[in-house]
């Protein structure tokens, strides 16, 4: 009895099973492998925009790429200047924010603060419907009905021009910024709103001096990531605001952008390697790493009020 | 002696204006989305529904308008939702129950995987598009075909699979799992039979309208070719054309019947993604449960 003790004690009773489960192996390393497939695709889009990008500034400096005003890369006369894109994207984002930041905002008010909850429960996914329409559709909108539309208005457009592709750009958006904002507003304490009514504020007091500022985070998220949804949006602009690439300001007109000018390249039969070909890489690394910046501050933002009310 | 008169009504009218005016803003916000959405819808509609007929479906396209028809475009667009079905759903829940099941929260390589979906699902499609051009139909050599274009809408919208995947098993309350262990269940036991069939709905859910996504994106289309006159039915390694891509060709084109027939096609399009969404929030409804 005595050494049996002994025994027992040197060895304890193992509740594992004797040796590993193959099966339980294999399963994790799937899963780790089904995981690694985004690891891969951000790996490989870095690299698939890099390599090309790197041939093409080896025959086009830098310098030019980024001071010249003029992009032609297609013509006989070429001209590299990416800038002319760059004017053009953020002429079209400008647009697109003037509609998508304030009715964004006031949408979320309105869900967040005003809406009773059974309005609230159906407005939201209806708002969703919005964002759920392919921007092909969004694009024929505005060429065929929102450009006549403002012809009607007595505002001199042309056929193609900024102004309606950024305008019904920002409608499309109005979902993407009110839902993250009415995220953040929904997570501001219920006794910070109890607090200021208490001191006699109205409705308008509480939405606009509490529970913005307490949610700001989350709205320069919103407003971030709208932006960037902005600069990267390509058939709208494609199909709406002209494919002719030149700085100018004036919204009546078109322009190209940088997703515009990718898109209308990469069509053809461009022959790989040649320096039409790597143009589209260096264009689509200036706005891969646009995007990038934005998208970061915007998780960034996110965390923040997460951290904050939850 | 005079008391001054203490109002106790709520607001001064001036304050009452202000917020009525604030009010009337908002509600002014919300509605200019849904005013453009019905103007779209009512546009398309005047415009497309003379030309949805049987030629629209079953036809192959032509320089014609009055023959010309989506039928290679459809079933394009058909054989990319088969497709993504089968890539874009395994692969997304599969990330989902590692990220959720096995991976330690504080690795630095898991708070890594995280950053990098949340970033993929902001990078604009057209980025997509040239990681296609550059890899699939470029440098493996695959070509301008149907796989090309559904590999890369899968790598697309996974980001969204694996979010709704992710909440779905998170919302499978820890005491399943805790219940199914304390009876011998292995882990991947515990997984298979109470977290999945439970988080099913939801993946079912997010799935579908990442498919929804997925089916009307145009522009990571035209970098992996899908821009190219196609007469006959896709396969899987030939070249293909869809829905999305044949209503930009039929807008790009300069004669208004072609805008006519492009409005019909956005009809067809419209209908197939209204139809999945409600499918998803009916099925969302029917079989979510509260735990």
């Amino acid at each position: 009895m005595a050494s049996q003790d002994a025994t027992l004690g040197a060895q304890p009773l193992r509740l594992r099973a004797e040796g590993r489960r193959w099966s339980e192996v294999v399963v994790k390393a799937v899963l780790g492998l089904c995981a690694l497939v985004s690891v891969a695709t951000t790996v490989g889009i870095v690299v698939a925009l890099l390599e090309p990008s790197i041939e093409f500034f080896r025959e086009i400096p830098i310098g030019e790429f980024f001071t010249s005003e003029r992009w032609a890369p297609l013509f006989a006369n070429p001209g590299y200047g990416i800038r002319p894109l760059v004017v053009g994207t953020l002429v079209v984002t400008f647009w697109a924010c003037v509609v998508a930041m304030p009715f964004g905002l006031g949408s979320a008010i309105y869900l967040s603060e005003y809406a009773r909850p059974r309005v609230r429960a159906t407005l939201k996914p209806a708002l969703e419907v919005l964002a759920g329409i392919p921007t092909v559709v969004y694009g024929f909108f505005a060429l065929t009905f929102f450009t006549p539309l403002l012809e009607d208005l007595g505002l001199g457009v042309g056929t193609f021009n900024v102004l309606s592709a950024g305008l019904v750009m920002g409608v499309m958006l109005i979902p993407t910024v009110a839902s993250i904002s009415e995220d953040a507003m929904s997570a501001v304490p219920q006794d910070l709103r109890d607090g200021a009514y208490g001191l006699g504020a109205s409705r308008l007091q509480v939405s606009t001096r509490i529970v913005v500022p307490a949610a700001v985070s989350g709205i320069v998220a919103a407003y971030v990531l709208g932006i960037s949804r902005a600069i990267g949006e390509t058939m709208i602009v494609l199909i709406a605001a002209g494919q002719l690439a030149r700085i100018t300001f004036n919204p009546l007109e078109q322009m190209s952008t940088m997703t515009a000018f990718i898109a209308a390249t990469g069509t053809g039969d461009v022959p790989t390697g040649s320096i039409a070909y790597k143009t589209i890489f260096a264009v689509g690394l200036t706005l891969f790493c646009m995007t990038l910046v934005m998208n970061l501050i915007a998780i960034r933002f996110v965390r923040k009020y997460r951290e904050i009310y939850e | 002696m005079s008391v001054p008169s203490i109002s106790l009504r709520r607001q001064s009218s001036g304050a009452a204006f202000r917020g009525g005016a604030f009010y009337a803003l908002l509600v002014f916000s919300v509605t200019i989305g849904f005013v453009l959405l019905v103007t779209l819808l009512v546009d398309v509609f005047i415009k497309g529904v003379p030309y949805l007929d049987g030629v629209l479906f079953f036809d192959p396209p032509s320089a014609i308008p009055e023959r010309a028809g989506a039928r290679p475009a459809i079933l394009g667009t058909i054989f990319l939702m088969g497709l993504l079905l089968v890539m874009a759903v395994p692969i997304g829940v599969g990330t989902a129950l590692y990220l959720e099941e096995y991976a330690s929260r504080d690795a630095w390589y898991n708070r890594l995987l995280d950053l990098n979906i949340q970033n993929l699902a902001a990078v604009p499609s057209i980025v997509y598009g040239i990681l296609g051009l550059a890899f699939l139909v470029r440098g493996l050599g695959l070509g301008r075909v149907t796989l090309a274009g559904a590999m890369i809408l899968t790598l697309l919208v996974l980001p969204i699979v694996i979010v709704a995947s992710r909440e779905a098993i998170r919302a499978v309350p820890d005491s399943i799992r805790q219940g199914a262990y304390a009876l011998g269940a292995t882990q991947w036991q515990v997984i298979r039979r109470q977290v999945l069939p439970a988080a099913i709905p939801g993946i079912a859910t997010g799935s579908i309208l990442a498919l929804a996504r997925a089916i009307g994106e145009t522009a990571p289309l035209i970098l992996v070719g899908a821009l190219t006159y196609v007469a006959f039915n896709p396969t899987l390694t030939g070249p293909f054309t869809a829905l999305p891509i044949q209503i930009y060709q039929w807008i790009a084109r300069p004669q208004e019947e072609f805008r006519l027939l492009a409005a019909a096609a956005i009809i067809v399009l419209l209908a197939i993604l209204l139809t999945m969404n409600a499918f998803a929030i009916w099925l969302r409804n029917r079989y979510q449960r509260r735990w």
